[in-house]
């Protein structure tokens, strides 16, 4: 997948931010990275800062804590972390061992998405250059306090293992299932330790922070969404890759840089995003407005957005852990509902119903996979009520 | 003397269990407008229960650890923006809770709508129609239509060719109360869930059927399954094709369990004892005699004892090393079956004695049959039991010692319920009427077998006695050895042997020739209830740890013992067991009051059977032959190739 537009991580030197973070104390590399804004890359937008005070002020039965990369990238329509673990690797892993400098970690685990496979002999290969450069292991810089190290521990292809407590139950070797928050990771994470679970590209922009400053990193975007962002840009485009552009970009400049200016609607943020009508291009890429992990899906002017539900919802069907009954059955109504709908079958009344079930679904699910997973069924009835009603069997 | 507990988290006793006194911060909440102070950590759930709100619940058990997947107890949380569980959302910090708004409400009617529609119902021929938790869910929060349709269709999926668990996954709803129930509570292990999204499913290993996995047929699925995916093989029609059948002389025996808790089924709070009105309603069911199984658990401690005096002679005086110590108790079919799969090179440690039950069956076969003139083969031996691995146990091939099975039928509390309430008898309403002779007359001590600890103590009287020529009220008030009572996970005692002691009983005199080497022993013994403590006592021994000093212990593979069995009336609770073992300590005390024997070397029938049947006493020939077993070890990996063709399919 090309890279569409220059990325400024590519100019960070690998070490640079690690040497710049030891050089202030573990608070300092905290307030360091609040200074910036930082806010969680994955798509759930909670500042980094924090999370890693909260973990460095957890009580740590045996003084553990675990850093944990989160690389199962697996929203549909997100490939940008795939970029940076295969072109920058050093600053992913940099970012883990600054976060674990803050926290006092030990270990560190890279979660890699089971599809990833493939980049596994790159990353061991760059964790051995990093442990040969006194960049990680034993005394890291020179330190005889500074141990940590970091090993690679591959998914197995359950998208639901993308959320992070999900991600520790499969770490752990049990079945990958959320757990119930709280208590959150930061307080019983990892073997019941501390642990922060940080998305590839934040990790890689905490060494880009660490690196240039947190006033460089605070001066782009917006108030609340500082800093640049990396998008992942598919669909009915002429220049489909990843691009940067800072926080904060309306989307109708996305559709522009990408080519696809006469889309129709953009579903931002993945399956599990929203659908975001034409009418409404001139709404900003944000933590405070359109938030997203990275995706953003164009849906041109000829498609059938109920085709687009349906296959999103399929995915969803599939892809739920089945623990809790909102989201186990409820994506399957939607579904049937989604068919009904293109059969022209659905009563007005069943539409109702299933809404107030998509409803239902964002406040009582156990995750964020199926508080999310009606999202794209809801904003597509929300905004195109006249296109998906009154269909008659013949039209379908 | 001294009663203690080991370390270690206490799986089974759920509410009412000795917790560890640690000082906690209270915080204070607003659950509805009203204020309550509770204990940091605790759920919202027990929260809005301290002040008197209820909450409907259906993945949460209070025997089970919160699982948070069903998402019914859903309420509205301060500084939350969506809905979270109670049963799993520990109250830390101040919090304005409302358990009832209209989000609430609209999300339970789905979340229940839901379940409903992933449910194969066939509500009216369900055997827990009527008792069913989401048909109650369903009438309270307004599912007042079907929503989201419903399956119409059976998924073909259900195993009912063991011998006593059933399971109907089309009843499932996915709850995870079975599953958390084998492993957390029983730490057996043998559902599970696979599969996601809509394939999810509870599973045995490789989808096989329970009977060819190390399922122990502890039912505690059952007791734990809000609906009727997972139901008891019912053997009631069988039972009353015997009855009806003139050439058949259909006895019944009744175990103490189920007599404390049939009450239930007929709407009486638990601990209700119905031991009398069940005899007359036995018999109005058509039964030709009732005995009690008392009468063989009385005959269990003379024998158990025996043995263990016998084991610990030959172990500890003459250095016998294939009798080892300690010995294990052997009357639960689900702790034998346990051990014959998990700790299989422990088998020898455990008592070759039958258990009650069928040591009652083989003398009903025999000495029974012989004196009544009746042909054992016309005669059908039925007995009510609290358990649904007493059916197993009654289908072992070694059981079978007479010629014929031990017990023909062995039907569970639940299955008595159904028997009498399809013969239109409401039970409390029944006049009270006695045991029938020859097997009449029990003990206070066979009656405490239903209870955790009870196999303890009675065996404790009787050898108390055997030993120090004493009586034991002269060590314990009322005889009543309350350091092995109570609902800890594994109980550890001491109790030393007076230095001086008694002649050896005459009944004992052929086995070992004085007690001098017992003087100033001191007696190590634990009871355990539950096998996710009888796991931890077995890793324990294994390591050579203080249970591995022990002489002897009580396993019982359900929480609170008989009285919490699988085929106990659901549902079941630590107050509810806590209520049935009141009832049967009460009835043993009542032994006392009214002058009856409270210990088992003690009761007359025994006696008589001692001298007109098994005249060459316990542990003698008769006995080894009649009342005494053998056991196979499993494993926990079962050739799946050898088992039968039949494929667990509808």
């Amino acid at each position: 997948m090309s890279v569409r537009t220059p990325m400024t991580l590519a100019s960070v030197e690998a070490g640079a931010g690690l040497r710049a973070a030891v050089a202030l104390d573990p608070a300092g590399v905290i307030a360091s990275v609040r200074e910036s804004g930082i806010r969680g890359r994955g798509g759930a937008g909670f500042s980094t800062g924090l999370k890693w005070q909260l973990a460095a002020a957890a009580h740590a039965p045996e003084g553990l804590r675990y850093v944990v990369c989160n690389a199962d990238e697996g929203e549909p329509g997100t490939f940008k972390d795939r970029v940076l673990l295969a072109d920058l690797p050093d600053l992913v892993f940099e970012g883990m061992t600054i976060a674990a400098y803050a926290i006092g970690s030990r270990e560190g685990i890279l979660y890699l998405r089971g599809e990833y496979v493939y980049l596994r002999q790159a990353l061991e290969d760059c964790l051995a250059r990093r442990r040969s450069a006194d960049l990680l292991g034993d005394a890291i810089l020179g330190d005889a306090d500074f141990n940590f190290d970091i090993r690679i521990q591959m998914g197995s292809g359950a998208y639901v293992c993308g959320e992070e407590t999900a991600l520790l139950e499969s770490l752990e070797g049990r079945r990958g299932e959320p757990r119930n928050r709280p208590p959150f990771p930061v307080v019983t994470g990892m073997h019941e330790a501390p642990t922060t679970v940080n998305n590839v590209e934040t990790l890689a922009w905490v060494s880009a922070i660490m690196a240039k400053g947190a006033e460089w990193f605070a001066a782009i975007g917006t108030e609340r969404s500082t800093g640049p962002k990396l998008l992942s840009i598919s669909g009915d485009v002429s220049r489909p890759g990843v691009y940067e552009f800072p926080l904060g970009i309306t989307i109708e400049a996305v559709l522009e840089a990408a080519g696809g200016a006469a889309a129709k609607a953009v579903v931002v943020g993945g399956a599990s995003g929203k659908c975001i009508p034409a009418a409404d291009f001139s709404r900003a890429i944000s933590y405070e407005d359109v938030s997203t992990g990275g995706a953003v899906i164009v849906i041109g002017p000829d498609r059938d957005l109920l085709e687009v539900a349906e296959n999103f919802q399929e995915f969803f069907v599939d892809e739920s852990c089945g623990q809790c009954t909102p989201c186990r059955v409820g994506n399957v109504k939607i579904l049937e509902g989604i068919r009904m709908l293109r059969r022209g079958e659905c009563s007005v009344k069943c539409l109702q119903e299933l809404c107030k079930l998509g409803g239902t679904m964002q406040i009582a699910s156990k995750c964020g996979l199926g508080q999310s997973s009606p999202n794209v069924f809801l904003s597509i009835v929300e905004n195109y009520r006249a296109e998906i009603l009154g269909r008659t069997p013949a039209n379908v | 003397m001294s009663a203690q507990e080991p370390a270690g988290r206490d799986q089974t006793t759920g509410g009412d269990a000795p917790v560890a006194t640690v000082e906690r911060e209270t915080v204070s909440v607003t659950i509805d407008g009203r204020e309550v102070d509770v204990a940091a950590g605790t759920s919202i759930l027990d929260a809005a229960r301290q002040c008197g709100l209820s909450i409907p619940t259906l993945c949460n058990h209070p025997d089970l650890p919160p699982a948070g997947v069903c998402r019914v107890c859903v309420v509205e949380v301060s500084g939350q923006r969506n809905l979270q569980p109670s049963c799993a959302f520990p109250i830390t910090a101040p919090l304005e809770i409302r358990t009832h708004s209209s989000r609430v409400a609209q999300a339970r009617r789905d979340v229940i709508g839901l379940m409903v529609s992933e449910h194969y119902g066939e509500c009216r021929t369900c055997p827990r129609n009527g008792n069913c938790e989401l048909q109650d869910l369903a009438a309270e929060y307004g599912v007042d239509y079907l929503r989201f349709g419903e399956r119409t269709e059976s998924g073909c999926n259900l195993d009912a060719f063991g011998p006593s668990v059933v399971r109907n996954m089309d009843k499932c709803i996915q709850c995870l109360r079975c599953v958390r129930t084998c492993n957390e509570l029983q730490a057996i292990g043998v559902l599970g869930v696979v599969g996601r999204g809509d394939s999810t499913a509870i599973s045995t290993f490789l989808g096989l059927p329970l009977s060819d996995v190390s399922c122990i047929n502890c039912g505690q699925c059952i007791n734990h399954c809000p609906t009727g995916a997972l139901t008891a093989v019912d053997n009631t029609d069988e039972v009353r094709a015997a009855i009806e059948d003139p050439t058949k002389h259909v006895v019944i025996q009744t175990a103490p369990a189920p007599r404390a808790a049939i009450g239930e089924e007929f709407g009486q709070e638990p601990g209700t004892p119905m031991t009398w009105q069940l005899n007359t309603g036995l018999k109005e069911i058509g039964f030709d005699k009732v005995f009690d199984t008392n009468f063989s658990a009385d005959l269990t401690i003379i024998e158990e004892g025996t043995e263990l005096l016998l084991r610990l002679y030959k172990n500890l005086v003459l250095g016998d090393a294939t009798q080892p110590v300690p010995q294990f108790s052997s009357c639960s079919p689900g702790w034998v079956k346990y051990i014959e799969h998990k700790y299989p090179e422990y088998l020898p440690n455990v008592s070759t004695c039958k258990s009650p039950q069928q040591m009652f069956g083989a003398l009903i076969k025999t000495w029974y049959a012989n004196a009544n003139d009746v042909d054992p083969a016309d005669v059908v031996s039925v007995s009510l039991m609290p358990c649904s691995a007493k059916k197993f146990e009654a289908s072992r091939p070694e059981l079978t010692d007479s010629g014929y099975p031990d017990v023909d039928y062995a039907l569970t509390t639940r299955e008595m319920g159904k028997m009498l309430r399809e013969q239109g008898i409401n039970l409390p309403d029944l006049p009270e009427s006695d045991f029938d002779d020859p097997f009449g007359t029990a003990s206070g001590s066979g009656v405490i077998f239903g209870a955790t600890g009870g196999v303890m103590e009675a065996a404790l009287r009787t050898v108390i006695e055997f030993v120090t020529g004493l009586k034991v009220e002269d060590l314990f008030t009322h005889a009543d050895i309350t350091p092995v009572r109570g609902f800890a996970g594994a109980k550890y005692a001491e109790i030393t042997i007076p230095d001086t002691v008694g002649p050896v009983p005459e009944i004992l005199a052929h086995l070992v020739p004085n007690w001098d080497w017992l003087r100033g022993v001191t007696l190590k013994v634990a009871v355990v209830h539950g096998t996710s403590n009888a796991y931890r006592v077995m890793e324990d021994i294994k390591a050579g740890g203080k249970f591995s000093e022990c002489h002897f212990i009580e396993f019982m593979a359900c929480p609170g013992g008989c009285i919490g069995g699988g085929g106990q009336p659901i549902p079941t609770s630590a107050a509810i067991r806590a209520a049935r073992a009141k009832a049967i300590y009460a009835e043993d005390a009542h032994y006392g009051e009214t002058g009856r024997a409270r210990k088992s070397h003690e009761n007359p029938a025994v006696l008589r059977l001692y001298g007109e049947f098994l005249t060459d006493g316990p542990c003698g020939h008769t006995s080894h032959h009649l009342l005494h077993t053998e056991y196979t070890a499993r494993g926990t990996f079962i050739d799946a190739s050898a088992r039968s063709t039949e494929e667990s399919t509808c």
